[in-house]
């Protein structure tokens, strides 16, 4: 074999190895930044049930761990976002009082989704409600549209976001049912920090999960289910 | 009259108006800036009332800009002569007063740098998608309407022209009563009759515009207005405006009649602070008896007095859109039927709002390019209304 050979071969083979050492954690980036690579399955219907009766005054837990868990500010005035909010509600008639989470009802049929002139609101095949933050204009028509006031508007420049939640100036957002946990296995961040586990999350479409067995034996309601939209979130005891 | 026509318009004030309307324009587009730079949050906009005085101005713009074409109408598909030479001057008032409406409600979104994603992506069941295919078809249509208004050699067609625009502008209002019906939840709209509603208003207001701009330009040219054909529109825009209250007094009547909405009324009508006084001293009293009075009082009813009625009718249309639009989104929305209701988030509370300097200047902006395109296009093209005395 002549000498020109043999470097030729040592040219290939180095060029190979380099080449696979440049790719090689390029690919794994790519993987993990594009998750799962199977589609959401529409035969999951992500939902919960709130227990009013177990949700304790005064705790706000919940509104603190969805803060944290999503880069929010946690400030309180007109113009800042707020995904989950503790409701204190009164009846009038019998002077009851209780208090609960309030939230995106991730809907059926969301009137956010409807009005959308973009599409960048949608609905996942598991049911979760979501903003495509590359597609909303900012035009707000789905914050007029939501029955729930579950919707923020971005009005001022963001800093240290968190990467897993992106969100951005002048465009739409709300609860995400914490979607990037959820597709990860995980329970939504406001879920697992309730103190006394009134947030159950589930699969509303398994007959066998923990909150279909719940729903199918107490008695729950859907915020202004006058509306029609079928929402993800119930309520037990309002 | 020609020379002195042309030696007006060239007059040092015709420049110092459009000057003027340019520095207005580019107060609007530092106040776009601003809002690009800062955010929402230097316009009074916030998580509650989430459209503001830039809605309303472009609201304005948009449903007078139908409204004009009452004139047109008449004229091209109704074969009343005396409209018909005012046909053209409409159409340029409506593609002008489109275009400044449509600039405000583009600037004003959270992104405006993303307009093409609206036309790129387009979602059928959203009536703000319909209303991007309303809007950029009626300018195409009043653009093609006036060609053949203004080619000889197109003078057949002006007619069927015509009677397309009649038809794209009703669907036009319709498409935005529809943006507020179509809104399930929400007290004050959700309703059906807002779409005729906004029909009849486009009416009185797009007649109190043509008003103004037209005895504005007759003042300029120093000719006088026909008194019959004055006469005959002044008393169009009163049955107008006669009209548009009573769509306004039967939309509230309704909601008074209803249990779960008499709350809403009563915060509207009675005890709403800001929203009562604009409805009863803005819209009904400067917005309607006044120009009435003056329309129909037989010791009114000159050109002045008609030029004092529209401003009026304009005045209250604005303040109108203000308790409609801020109103309707001050009062909170009724989530827990039956319940006191306190948050964080102002539920159950009502919104606070106070417009900003920046939002103001944007709308103001609007109205900016509308009397720019509207002086550019009567000064090169042959705008001006030819009298034909004694017409019916």
């Amino acid at each position: 074999m002549s000498c020109i050979d043999i470097k030729r071969r040592d040219f290939l083979k180095t060029s190979v190895g380099a080449a696979a050492v440049a790719i090689a954690p390029g690919m794994l980036l790519f993987d993990m930044a594009h998750g799962k690579s199977e589609p959401v399955s529409g035969k999951v219907r992500w939902g919960m049930l709130i227990d009013t009766a177990n949700c304790a005054d005064g705790c706000d837990d919940c509104v603190t761990a969805c803060n944290k868990e999503n880069g929010l500010s946690g400030g309180l005035t007109a113009t800042d976002s707020q995904w989950i909010r503790k409701v204190e509600l009164k009846d009038m008639r019998t002077g009851r009082e209780l208090a609960l989470p309030m939230m995106c009802q991730h809907c059926e049929h969301p009137p956010c989704v409807d009005v959308c002139p973009t599409g960048a609101s949608f609905k996942r095949a598991d049911g979760i409600v979501l903003v495509d933050k590359h597609l909303c204009i900012g035009c707000r028509y789905c914050m007029m549209a939501c029955p729930y006031k579950a919707r923020s508007f971005v009005h001022e420049p963001l800093h240290d976001q968190n990467p897993d939640v992106p969100r951005g100036k002048g465009t739409v957002e709300s609860c995400t049912m914490c979607v990037h946990r959820v597709d990860n296995g995980q329970q939504p961040a406001c879920a697992e920090a309730c103190p006394n586990k009134s947030i159950l999350f589930g699969d509303l479409n398994d007959p066998e999960s923990e909150i279909s067995k719940k729903i199918r034996t107490v008695a729950s309601t859907q915020v202004r289910a006058d509306l029609g939209l079928n929402t993800g979130v119930r309520y037990q005891g309002l | 009259m020609a020379t002195n026509f042309s030696t007006k318009l060239r007059s040092p004030l015709y420049y110092a108006l459009l000057s003027l309307a340019g520095l207005i324009v580019l107060m609007g587009l530092y106040a776009v800036h601003l809002m690009e730079d800062h955010g929402h949050i230097i316009t009074g906009m916030n998580n509650q009332i989430v459209w503001g005085v830039p809605h309303i101005f472009a609201i304005f713009l948009v449903i007078s800009a139908s409204g004009v074409l009452n004139v047109s109408s008449i004229g091209s598909v109704f074969n009343k002569p005396a409209y018909k030479a005012r046909a053209p001057l409409a159409g340029l008032l409506s593609i002008a007063m489109l275009a400044g409406g449509l600039t405000v409600l583009m600037l004003d979104l959270g992104r405006p740098d993303r307009i093409i994603v609206a036309a790129t992506y387009y979602n059928p069941t959203s009536v703000f998608a319909w209303n991007i295919l309303l809007y950029s078809g009626m300018f195409a249509a009043v653009a093609l309407y006036l060609w053949t208004m203004m080619e000889k050699r197109m003078y057949p067609w002006s007619k069927p022209a015509g009677f397309l625009v009649f038809i794209w502008r009703f669907v036009l209002t319709t498409g935005t009563g529809v943006i507020f019906s179509f809104l399930v939840a929400r007290q004050a709209y959700g309703t059906a009759i807002l779409p005729p509603m906004f029909i009849v208003i486009s009416f009185a207001w797009g007649m109190a515009v043509f008003h103004v701009v037209q005895s504005a330009i007759y003042a300029w040219n120093m000719k006088t207005l026909d008194e019959y054909v004055q006469k005959r529109m002044r008393n169009l825009m009163g049955v107008f405006v006669i009209a548009a209250l009573y769509f306004v007094a039967t939309y509230h009547l309704t909601n008074l009649y209803f249990a779960k909405q008499t709350e809403f009324e009563k915060f509207i009508l009675v005890d709403g602070g800001v929203y009562p006084l604009l409805f009863w001293v803005g819209y009904f009293i400067v917005g309607n008896l006044l120009p009435l009075l003056l329309i129909y009082h037989p010791a009114f009813g000159s050109t002045k007095n008609v030029i004092l009625a529209s401003l009026l009718i304009i005045l209250g249309g604005f303040s109108l859109l203000y308790v409609l639009i801020i109103g309707g989104q001050a009062f909170p929305l009724s989530i827990f039927p039956g319940f006191e209701v306190y948050s964080t988030f102002g539920d159950g509370a009502i919104g606070s709002y106070t417009p900003s300097m920046p939002e103001i200047l944007l709308g103001l902006g609007g109205v900016g390019i509308s009397f720019l395109i509207s002086a550019i296009g009567i000064r090169v093209l042959d705008f001006v209304p030819r009298e034909i005395p004694k017409t019916r």
